[in-house]
Parts: structure tokens; sequence; C-alpha cells
């Protein structure tokens, strides 16, 4: 088998892998820094263990975290050796920041929460969790900055072959950076957020933890309902953004084929690019058009208008953006609904709608992992958008048998991992919120 | 000397610091894991061994995630050769420290598997605890390096006589930091075991160091001319020294601390056999990865440099502070 899809089947399960549980730390760190300050302010014994119950869940992700990300850091120099030397004067740099500015302070910090709680003041244990909060978000910063500039790299010049930089603060916020992390850090908050909201509303219907529960589901519901249209907003902005800067991914997404003036939507269809057709297509006229250039009328580049070995696939990244935006419409829908039931005060009395977000709590990762499938496959052939080809960024010297044992082997283990990781999870939840001394390991 | 040079200069110090810093702290918590067996018998003195390192093992790996990602930065080539060349061997270490990562969550929580969790625990510490050193001696002695920078061994090129006695000269070093950390933070019964095991330990660093010093006169003989190396053993023997005595007298804390003296003056020997070089070619000199030909460019270094200076300082400053924190021996729970 051919080493370079080898070597990016891997790097795609090892990032997929991993992609679990960065947004769920994200987000239950925002609901940990909120418990932790209602129990700064009030000194009550309930936030103290809410706050306590969601630190060993964050414990548990974490660790999972750290052990598939270190992963992604080796792939870089392991399997993609020639995309370290090419690009390694920009990208290598962001990376570095990360552990410098962001996990040493997640980590170091975690430490405080997990172990600190009798050993700190009440004053310092919530300025630790403000810490692992700020660390978690600025981790995410930093790796978002370097995925965006694969994206749009900017802030570099050619030299000999390479890409060297020419300008830090270009190269670091280049023009997709912070629409990138807004669009991320919103859709990590509604992950953590429906799965603390999941997690109470699966209390409250088994009548356990119930004044737990009903603190907990409020404050989540609030921010899931906010974050869920804000995401409406971010992924506009984005979509707008990668129609401008990378047209034959939006093309892609869109499977518009011919450059075409009042450009339609495409709601669903089957693309096949050999055929440069999409059968049983459900369109929207005039709308890719308005949303993109809010003019109706406005020209839209089609796959057409690039050479053909120049195009990302059309098919799967059609269908994971169409996937992700199905799903936040489902989200959004979710927070209507749940805004309108807590407005009447009836969100815990609706045992229907409380079940909803016991399904819902995975969604938020299909989401995600579509989401992702959609920029990077979006991305290809490149690897640096029309800088450098993916197919030129693979190791030289590793063998393709070697990557296949490998991938083998990340394949049962990561299985393997994510089965105890559920497993482990189930039993924490079952578990519960503990009172007094029994928090903690 | 300059700019660029002296940028240059300045990264193989700090990612040496970087390296030191995983080595001493990473040290000790893979270290401790690897002794698992032989300091603890009970469940209750392997979660009170836990217990020693559980606030501290995630902060110390972080260690090793910037010191990578700085030697992608600063040193690029240097990265994508090694890494590349090293395939499998870091595969190898990338499986172990899942489990590692892992497998102290899992022991904790998985009641019927505790026993397996254990021994991934240990065995993920071993690996990698073992396969630093060997990759350390085959950049020290030199692997084959093509004149486009890329590696051209196998596998098996990696496991040559000289790489092998420094990896067991690393896991010596490994388990003195293990041993010497548990003596000084835990009690009872497993504070006794840590102490018996510093002297066995102590003797196999000793019986490492005689072996590493032949196969450095075999293999790499310019090494002895080399005046700064000399300084840097003569520390890692005084503080090895130290150890000994301190060990002896129960000081346990000035022990770990002589310990971790001891690596520092081994990162010291490595570092000057090394400089300039980053990994050398046994194929021509002229190929050796260099800190002058494998790096970024001045723009990126100085950036890196900033970064550094001001990023550094402050996580020094709040680590140690985390650690005042939690100071102090470890028992066994009631």
């Amino acid at each position: 088998m051919d080493a370079v899809l080898l070597s990016r089947i891997q790097f795609g399960l090892a990032a997929g892998f991993h992609f679990i549980f960065p947004p769920l730390t994200l987000g239950l760190t925002l609901i940990i820094v909120i418990f932790e300050s209602m129990f700064y302010k009030t000194n009550e014994e309930l936030y103290k263990s809410i706050s306590s119950f969601f630190i060993k869940i964050l414990a548990l992700i974490f660790a999972l975290g750290v052990a598939t990300g270190i992963v992604l850091e080796f792939s870089f120099g392991t399997n993609w050796a020639e995309y370290s030397r090419m690009v390694g004067d920009i990208f290598g740099a962001p990376l570095a920041a990360e552990g410098i500015f962001a996990f040493f302070l997640e980590s170091v910090f975690l430490g405080v929460l997990l172990f600190g709680r009798k050993k700190v003041s009440r004053g310092f244990y919530l300025f630790a969790t403000i810490m692992v909060f700020l660390g978690a978000h600025l981790s995410a910063l930093w790796i978002l900055i370097a995925n965006s500039w694969m994206q749009t790299p900017a802030g570099f010049v050619m030299e000999g072959g390479r890409a060297v930089m020419s300008d830090f603060f270009a190269a670091i916020f280049n023009p997709s950076t912070f629409v990138r992390f807004f669009h991320v850090v919103v859709a990590a908050w509604i992950t953590g957020t429906l799965f603390t909201a999941g997690v109470s509303a699966w209390y409250l219907l088994k009548d356990r933890h119930v004044e737990q529960s009903k603190k907990v589901i409020k404050v989540s519901m609030a921010i899931f309902i906010s974050m869920a249209i804000l995401q409406f907003v971010s992924g506009h902005i984005h979509s707008v953004q990668v129609t401008q800067l990378q047209p034959e991914k939006m093309a892609a997404f869109e499977a518009l084929w011919e450059t075409t003036k009042g450009a339609p939507m495409s709601v669903i269809g089957i693309p096949i690019a050999d055929e440069q057709k999409t059968y049983f297509e459900i369109k929207i006229p005039k709308l890719l058009s308005l949303l993109a250039h809010f003019d109706p009328n406005a020209e839209v580049k089609g796959l057409n208008a690039f050479p053909r070995d120049e195009w990302p696939p059309v098919m799967l990244p059609y269908f994971s953006y169409h996937i992700m935006i199905g799903l936040g419409t489902l989200f959004a829908l979710m927070a209507i609904i749940g805004g309108v039931l807590m407005a009447r005060r009836k969100l815990i009395s609706t045992r229907w709608f409380l079940w909803a977000l016991v399904l819902a709590i995975p969604l938020p990762h299909l989401a995600n992992q579509f989401g992702w499938i959609a920029a990077e496959v979006g991305r290809q052939p490149w690897a640096v958008y029309r800088v450098l080809k993916t197919s030129a960024a693979a190791s030289i010297v590793v063998p393709a048998g070697q990557i296949l044992f490998t991938l083998i082997m990340f394949f049962a283990i990561f299985t393997l991992l994510l089965v105890l990781f559920i497993f482990i999870l189930l039993k924490l939840i079952e578990k519960g919120p503990q009172t007094g001394d029994e928090a903690g390991y | 000397m300059e700019t660029i040079e002296i940028l240059q200069n300045a990264w193989f110090f700090i990612i040496g610091f970087l390296f030191i810093g995983y080595a001493v702290l990473d040290g000790f918590d893979l270290g401790i894991a690897v002794l698992m067996p032989a300091l603890a018998k009970k469940n209750s003195e392997r979660q009170q061994v836990m217990d020693a390192i559980w606030p501290f093992w995630d902060g110390n790996e972080v260690w090793i995630i910037t010191a990578g990602a700085s030697l992608f930065a600063a040193f690029p080539h240097t990265y994508a050769t090694v890494f590349s060349g090293f395939y499998l061997a870091l595969m190898l270490v990338l499986f172990a420290l899942i489990f590692r990562a892992v497998s102290m969550e899992f022991w904790y929580y998985d009641e019927k598997r505790k026993n397996i969790w254990s021994w991934a625990f240990v065995v993920g510490s071993l690996v990698p605890s073992i396969l630093y050193g060997v990759a350390l001696g085959n950049l020290l002695v030199g692997i084959p390096i093509d004149a486009s920078m890329n590696y051209g061994g196998t596998f098996f090129t990696l496991l040559r006589p000289y790489p092998l006695v420094i990896g067991i000269l690393g896991l010596a070093a490994i388990l003195l930091q293990g041993a010497t950390y548990a003596a000084h933070k835990t009690d009872g019964v497993v504070q006794e075991r840590a102490q018996m095991l510093v002297n066995r330990i102590l003797a196999l660093y000793a019986v490492a160091l005689v072996l590493s010093f032949i196969v450095t006169v075999i293999y790499l003989p310019q090494t002895l001319s080399r005046f700064p190396v000399w300084i840097a053993a003569i520390v890692t023997v005084g503080a090895l020294s130290g150890v000994y005595m301190w060990s002896k007298n129960g000081f346990d804390r000035k022990a770990f601390m002589s310990s971790s003296l001891a690596f520092i003056g081994l990162w010291g020997i490595v570092g000057t056999t090394m400089y300039p070089n980053l990994a050398r070619s046994t194929v021509n000199e002229a190929f050796n990865l260099t800190i002058y030909n494998s790096s970024s460019t001045q723009i990126t270094l100085t950036a890196m440099s900033i970064i550094a200076l001001i990023g550094m300082p402050v996580v020094i400053l709040y680590s140690f502070y985390v650690y005042r924190i939690f100071k102090g021996k470890v028992s066994i729970k009631q």
C-alpha cells in the first residue's frame, strides 16, 4: 500500500480520536469555573460537590487527551518529515508556544484541582480552576493557529523550496485563525454543556442528586442555548472566509461544479466528482450567493474554475459539511425548545425533553468530527494550501509496511481506550457527585 | 559571532534545558513506576506510590512535549531526520506512553483489572526509560545520515552496542531518580524498600558508567580529548557519591537532589560531547546535523527566544509553587 495514504489514515485516526477529548475539556473547565466561583461566593457544599464531580471526570478526559495528543506532536516528525523540513520554520513555533504558554499551565494546575482541595485556600483553588480553564483555551488557540496556517498560510516567503517566516504576527494571526478559534470554542462549549446538561437530565429522570442537577442543568442550558444560536453566526463568518480564501473547498462543500451567478445552496444530494454531477439534489436558489457575498446574484466559483488535479475530494467534504450543518440546526432547535421551557419554568418537569438531552450527549462529537473532516479533507490535495502538496509532505524513509503495522496497533489501542473510557465515564456518572471527604481520589 | 549563530547556540542550551527538566522531573515518576513491583506489594502500597507522583506527573510530561516541539521549531531538520529515522522505536515509546498515561486512572477505577493496569503502568514506564537512552546513544555515536539529511539505516541499526550501553545508563539514572524520590516522598515500609533499592541501583549505575566509558574509548575516542566532558563527568561521579553518602545517613531529600544533579551531569556529558552536532552521520562527517545546518531562520529563532524568555520563567515559578503545596510525605490511606 501507499505510504502517504497510510500516513494520512494514521494521522486522521489519531487526530480524530484525540479530538473527542479537548472539546469536552474546554466545556467542562467552563462549567467547573462557574460552580467553583459559586462555591467561593456562597460557601455552600452543594456547589463544591458539583465542581468536584466534574473535576474527577475532567481528570479522566485529560489523561486520554494527553495520551493521544503526544502522538500527534511526534507524528509530524515520524510520518511527515518532509512537511517538517519544508514548513517547520513556521509550523513548529506555535506548537512550542502551546507547550510553554498553555499546556504547562493546564497540567500543573490540574494537579492542584485533583489533590489540593484541602491544601490550599478556597481563593487559590478558584484561581487554579481559572488557570486550568485558561490553559485549555490557550492550548486550543495555539493548535488552531498552527492548523489555520495550513489552511490560509501567511507571513512567509519561499526560499529554496522551504517556506520561511517573514512576519511572525502575520503567520500566527493569519486570515482564518480568529474565526476558526471562535467556531471551535463555541463547538467545544456546546459539546461540554450538552454533556453536563445530559448527565444532570439523566439524574433528574432517575430522581437522583436532584439538588445538584437542577443547578447544573440550568447553567448548562443557559450556555448551550446561547452557544447553539451563536454557532450560526460563527459558522456563517467561517463559511464566508472559506468562500473567499479557499474557494475550491467551498465549491466541494456545496458540490458547485460550474462557476455560477446566483448560486444555489445544496441541501441534500449525492455528488459524483468524475461525472461532475449531483444526483437527487435539492437546492435552495440563490442562497449560496446571498450567504457568501450578501448578494443573491453574486458569482460563486465552481470546481471547474480550478485545475482538476487541485480539486479536493468532493463527496466526503460534501457529506461531512452537510451533516455538521444538520446537527448544528438540530442543536439550535433544541436550544429554542429548551429556552421556551426554561422561560415557562417547565424544563425540569418535561421528561421527554430531558430524555432528548441525554440522547443528544454524543451528537456534538459527531458534529465536531464531521466539521473537522470537512475542513481537512477539503484542504486536499494540499498539506499547506497552495504551498505544499500532501503527497510531498510524508517521510521518505519510513517503509509502508511499518506504517501499516503501527496503524493497526493504533487502531487496536484506540478502540480499547474508547471502550474503557466509556466504561469508566459511566461508572463515575453512576457514582455521581459526592459530598464531604468523598471528593477527590 | 553573528546574530543567527548566537540564537542557534542559545537554542542548543534551551532545548538541553528542556530535556534536563524532563529527565529530572519525569525521571522520578518514570523511575518510581518501573520500581513499583519492588516498592509495593499490596494495593494500599501501590496507591501510596501513585499518590506520591499523582499531582505532578502530568506537568512533568509536558517537559518532553515542549522539548519535542522546541526541537521541531528551532531545528526542524534534526527533528525530521531523527523522528522519521527512529520510526518504529519512537512508535514503541508512544504506545508505552499512551498506556502509562491512562493506566493510573484505569487502575484507580477499573477494580476488576487492577492487576493489568498496574503492569501497564510498569511496562509503559520501562519501555521509554530504556529507549530514550538508546535513542540518545545513537545520536552520540552517529547514525547513517546521507547528503539529503535522510536516515539510511533500519530499526536494527539502532541496536548497536554503544546505544544499548547508553540505554542501560539512562535506565539506571531514571531508576535512581525514582528510588531516591520514593525514599524522600513516602514513609513506612515503602520508604524502607526504596532506601534499600538506592544502593543496588547505584551499583547498576556504576557498572553502566564503566561500560559507557569503555564503549566511548572504543567508538568515540575523540570525546576523551574534550575538556568540558571531563568536568561534567566529575560532576556526575561526585553527585553519585553524594547520593551514596546522604542515602546511607538518611538524608533522603538531599540524596534525591544529588541524584538529580548526577542526571544533569550526564546531560552535561551528552551536550559537551555533541556540541555543535545534534546528530552525527556515520556516512560522512560533512553530513552531520548541526545547530548551524539544521536550524530555523533568524526571524523564527528570535520569535521563539522571546516566547521562551517570557514563558519559561513563569512556568518554573508556578511549577515550583505547586510543588511546595504538595511538600511533605505521602502515607498509606486509612
